[in-house]
């Protein structure tokens, strides 16, 4: 048909492929739009702007927000670090970035609950200054922050690594300090894969569940994120509302993965350029 | 993608290699390494320690006897079968998927490119939460499954699914760059030449992907092994039944066992730690050319 190509496998590979993803993507999505149309105009509406849903779509978007705007600082300090710098251990640290991709989210969640509790390691060092994490919006920030991390650092890193050092020495030779030629030169170069980590650690963020529900503590109105708040309504059979919730936060996805395929494509080119 | 690994297989070079690039001051870069140092181990290292502390923190005694237990012990079975599964199923797709993709030419190939993707983009809850209303009270599939008298969810099927729709991108994510790189002409020299559609994909195209093949499978494999979100919906948390270990961990936490779950994560945290160094060992591999 279309392939017009002397290489067998076209119509068997084909099929199995569609035959999958008709099963596994399509079918269930196509369900989950019928399900969502159970419901009313007013009914949707009733469900996505109760307080509770609000309260929910404002902590995920704006902790993974947040969580995602300190990976773009440490994430590019990371990648600088591992780039530019030799030190005992850089091999070590590399590898250990993707350590947040590696670890089951519910590990990751009761780990990260026994550092920040009050009796934690860390949560015995910042109780005394009247900072609670675990139990507290920030405590999902920090969850965020964890599992957001790489995504940064490995969308930095390859575009520093391909960095001529020639415009650098040219800034130096024009007069320009180090910090000047960071801002002016460097920076600039590295904008399109900064938004691209950053967008790709929001996404991330914005669905996690796992390591967020441990460290949380999951009170209504004040640390429940909106992938809970789907859980919750599954589990009492309240199916319409699910997918009501789970509606509003997929648009954001789509949205989102939409901006992330414009933002790499930009960044590729960068880096072609 | 969005929820998957952020950097596909490619070679990569130590810091010293290449021109020599002009450095900041030694108190500014001393700064710097410290505090990308620090923040590191504040938020890599400190929590994997954590997990061994308090795995070890009542002996080694209650620490082989948490995963050791009958639940313990069906939990692992039922996340190596899960694994044992789905991992098969998603290389073949994905060797299949990527096949299509890279060497022939067809219209609405992008959208192929996105569904492939969309597993990353989508909280692990929703991920979920499709096959509860596919397989669900009222749901399509349900009712006709429960007329044959089967049962997809709270059951091994739904787990095993959720696990496959979650893991699915991996391979296929990996293969489709590097096989689009490497362009047809290999295979067209060898069908030209006389050999069959097998012999050509074992002999040409199977050596040329081997190691890219097995990245994607590493990743898809730790994935599905560590998959809490979607399969904590469609299970129904039934202790001995449909707890993988994952599960597992947490309706320990939840039950304030705390040691066992630390000490059950333990065991997570390994083979995380192991599937790094895997992962580690191929990149090397690949920069070594």
């Amino acid at each position: 048909m279309y392939s017009r190509s002397i290489l067998p496998g076209f119509n068997s590979g084909m099929s199995l492929t569609l035959l999958y993803l008709g099963m596994l993507v399509v079918l269930p999505l196509i369900s989950l739009v019928f399900k969502t149309a159970e419901l009313t105009w007013d009914q949707y509406l009733a469900v996505v702007t109760s307080p509770r849903a609000l309260h929910a779509f404002w902590l995920s978007f704006g902790a993974a927000i947040a969580g995602a705007a300190v990976n773009l600082f440490f994430g590019l300090l990371l990648a600088w670090a591992l780039v530019r710098y030799e030190f005992p251990g850089r091999r070590l640290l590399d590898a250990m970035v993707d350590l947040p991709f590696a670890l089951p989210t519910s590990v990751a969640g009761i780990s990260l609950t026994a550092l920040f509790a009050p009796s934690g390691w860390l949560g015995g060092l910042l109780a005394p200054l009247g900072i609670k994490v675990a139990y507290t919006v920030l405590g999902v920030m920090v969850a965020m922050i964890f599992v957001g991390l790489p995504f940064v650092v490995r969308s930095v890193q390859p575009v520093l690594e391909d960095l001529s050092p020639e415009i650098e020495e040219a800034a130096l030779m024009l007069g320009a300090n180090r910090w000047q030629t960071f801002i002016r030169v460097i920076l600039p170069g590295l904008w399109p894969a900064l938004l691209t980590g950053f967008a790709l650690s929001f996404a991330r963020a914005v669905g996690e569940y796992g390591s967020v529900v441990f460290i949380s503590g999951n009170m209504p109105m004040k640390t429940e994120i909106a992938p809970l708040l789907i859980m919750t309504r599954l589990e009492q059979f309240d199916y319409p509302a699910a997918t009501a919730i789970a509606s509003v936060m997929l648009a954001v996805s789509f949205v989102l993965l939409f901006a992330i395929n414009k933002l790499q494509a930009w960044s590729q080119r960068s880096l072609e350029a | 993608m969005a929820g998957g690994p952020a950097r596909s297989f490619r070679a990569r070079g130590p810091a010293h290699e290449g021109p020599r690039r002009i450095q900041e001051p030694a108190w500014a870069r001393r700064l710097l390494l410290a505090a990308a140092i620090g923040f590191a181990g504040l938020f890599l290292a400190l929590p994997v320690a954590a997990v061994f502390y308090e795995a070890m923190k009542e002996g080694a005694g209650l620490y082989f006897e948490a995963i050791t237990e009958p639940d313990a012990l069906s939990a692992i079975r039922l996340t190596l079968i899960t694994v044992a599964i789905a991992v098969p199923l998603n290389t073949l797709f994905g060797v299949s998927a990527a096949w299509v993709i890279s060497k022939f030419r067809f219209p609405g190939k992008q959208v192929l490119i996105t569904l492939i993707d969309l597993p990353f983009s989508i909280s692990p809850v929703i991920s979920g939460m499709v096959f509860v209303l596919l397989f669900g009270r009222g749901g399509w599939m349900g009712s006709l499954l429960d007329k044959w008298g089967m049962k997809v969810l709270f059951s091994v099927p739904g787990l095993v699914m959720a696990t496959v729709f979650v893991t699915f991108p991996f391979v296929a994510r990996e293969l489709i760059p590097l096989m689009t790189a490497q362009g047809k002409e290999e295979e067209e020299a060898a069908v030209l030449l006389g050999a069959s559609g097998w012999q050509t994909f074992w002999r040409v195209t199977l050596p040329n992907i081997r190691w890219g093949l097995l990245y994607g499978v590493v990743l898809c494999t730790a994935r599905a092994m560590g998959e809490f979100g979607a399969v904590s919906v469609v299970s129904g948390h039934i202790r001995g039944q449909t707890n993988t270990v994952p599960l597992h961990v947490e309706v320990l936490y939840n039950d304030y066992q705390f040691t066992a779950s630390f000490a059950v994560s333990s065991v997570l945290v390994l083979m995380a730690l192991v599937s790094l160094a895997i992962k580690t060992w191929l990149e090397r591999r690949a920069a070594a050319g």
